[in-house]
């Protein structure tokens, strides 16, 4: 009779920190994301140079989503956001879906798979959620690979630089920025760790408009970015 | 045969009816009547219309809900906008309609987020005829909804509608067509007025004018109600998108023409 292998006893404060230093590492090598209030709504500004492959979008009728880290993993993340919204506003109604219940999924989901998986998802996520009229504010949530959960006022960043970006913005950023400063505030954020200037083939813009109908997510195409890159500057 | 399928699961599937199913199949619009029951009485949507015109497709559809021989209500709406390019008129049983567009609408828009994508317009009719066909054991006991689908085909530039049978068959009309208890009179109408290429304004003109012929003949069919404020609903879906056409044109259109029917009697009598 063979004796039972005798599995390795890793402490599991070891553990926690061994996987958490494996996603950070992961996520730092992504390129980062920052999210500023503006009076209209909520810009998001990702360094993407893929036009297919999308480091933001929508949710749900004031909801976006934004991701960091490996794209298949903050993929499988959105969908099962879009899943989750759509379900409950059938099922309930539009209104019902809150920013706050998703970002809580996503907490829930991600503590899960960091605690009980071998491989943590090497992710940050953004849930934000536009404020539908002057009762109500904006709710920008920002969710770690391990499931730790933050609200963020008036801008957000994560990704690889994530530190050096967040205090750039603290020294410039102005909640009276209009969307064109905003959008120009973020671009000089990202481009704050890089010795190059960063223009519309290297970045994916949207925003959750309050001015809008309905559904407050849109895109930015490259053509009114580079205009709005230029204005003034 | 399927085993491509069971490599990617359900992850790459864009369809919220087939999330309903696996996820809350109770909240799946199914209607359990038990066969031989005494059908149900519920209200009825009557008259929807959707014509062609030069920029795209106009729907149409009248105001009133009837049940049996009472008016169930005299201001519901019957056109729903499905996504930013197509739009469902809905006639049969209102209660169930109006279920199957909100599904619809969700529908398409789940499909766009999780693809990033819209669906073909064609893709868009041939899933409301498979949400038709769900609902075709209720329709066996009377609860029948027969929509119509019209939208805008940005590959082809050009509007098309298309109006369909109770099991889900979809059929694909160059012109017009209307549906519901007025729907015949609606299309007796449409018949001698549509043309080719109308302006917006003509096709303005010749769907209020199907809506009053059919709530002249049908008594289902709501027609204007200038007392209480009551016009007809009427979308326009051109390349720019779903367009809503304000009361105070419809109601200068119908008063032109009830002006014109009155002068007609006057001069015949």
């Amino acid at each position: 009779m063979s004796a039972m292998p005798l599995p390795y006893y890793v402490s599991p404060e070891q553990m926690m920190k061994d996987k958490a230093e494996y996603a950070r590492k992961g996520i730092s090598r992504g390129r980062s994301i920052v999210s500023l209030e503006y009076p209209d709504g909520i810009l998001l500004v990702a360094e993407n140079p893929s036009t297919l492959l999308h480091k933001i979008s929508e949710i749900y009728d004031r909801i976006a989503f934004a991701g960091v880290g490996k794209y298949n993993e903050f993929e499988n993340l959105r969908i099962a956001g879009v899943r989750h919204a759509d379900v409950k506003g059938y099922s309930y109604s539009r209104g019902d879906v809150t920013a706050k219940a998703l970002a809580n999924a996503y907490s829930q989901a991600l503590g899960n798979i960091f605690t009980q998986d071998i491989k943590p998802f090497e992710v940050e996520v953004l849930v934000a959620e536009v404020a539908d009229g002057n009762h109500s504010k904006n709710e920008i949530y920002h969710i770690l690979y391990d499931g730790t959960i933050e609200d963020e006022k008036n801008y957000a960043a994560m990704g690889g630089q994530a530190d050096e970006i967040r205090r750039f913005l603290k020294e410039n950023y102005r909640e009276t920025l209009a969307l064109e400063a905003a959008i120009q505030l973020g671009v000089r954020a990202l481009s704050v760790t890089q010795n190059k200037t960063l223009t519309e083939k290297d970045l994916e813009v949207a925003v959750l408009d309050r001015t809008k109908e309905r559904r407050k997510f849109r895109r930015i195409p490259p053509e009114a970015l580079a205009q709005l890159l230029r204005a003034g500057g | 045969m399927d085993e491509p399928l069971e490599l990617f699961g359900e992850f790459g599937n864009p369809s919220f009816l087939d999330l309903l199913r696996r996820q809350s199949p109770d909240l799946l619009p199914r209607l359990a009547v038990e066969p031989g029951s005494e059908p149900v009485r519920a209200p009825h949507g009557t008259t929807v219309l959707a014509l062609r015109y030069r920029d795209g497709v106009i729907m149409a559809g009248d105001r009133q809900a009837t049940e049996g021989f009472q008016v169930a209500s005299r201001r519901i709406e019957k056109i729903f906008k499905s996504d930013d390019l197509s739009g469902v008129g809905i006639a049969g049983v209102a209660g169930p309609a109006m279920e199957m567009a909100r599904l619809f609408q969700t529908e398409l828009e789940h499909y766009e987020k999780v693809e990033g994508d819209n669906l073909s317009l064609e893709g868009k009719a041939n899933k409301l005829s498979q949400m038709i066909r769900m609902n075709l054991p209720a329709a066996l006991q009377g609860l029948v909804v027969v929509p119509i689908f019209a939208g805008f085909d940005d590959k082809l530039g050009v509007g098309r509608l298309f109006k369909y049978d109770v099991t889900g068959g979809k059929y694909e009309d160059t012109d017009y067509w209307a549906q519901g208890s007025g729907g015949k009179d609606a299309r007796d109408s449409l018949k001698k007025r549509w043309k080719r290429d109308m302006s917006r304004e003509d096709a303005l003109r010749v769907a209020v004018e199907a809506l009053l012929d059919a709530s002249d003949e049908d008594v289902g069919t709501g027609g204007p109600d200038l007392i209480r404020g009551i016009f007809p609903t009427i979308k326009t879906i051109t390349r720019s998108g779903f367009g809503d056409v304000a009361d105070d044109e419809i109601r200068r259109v119908v008063e032109t023409l009830l002006g014109e029917r009155a002068r007609a009697e006057k001069a015949a009598g």
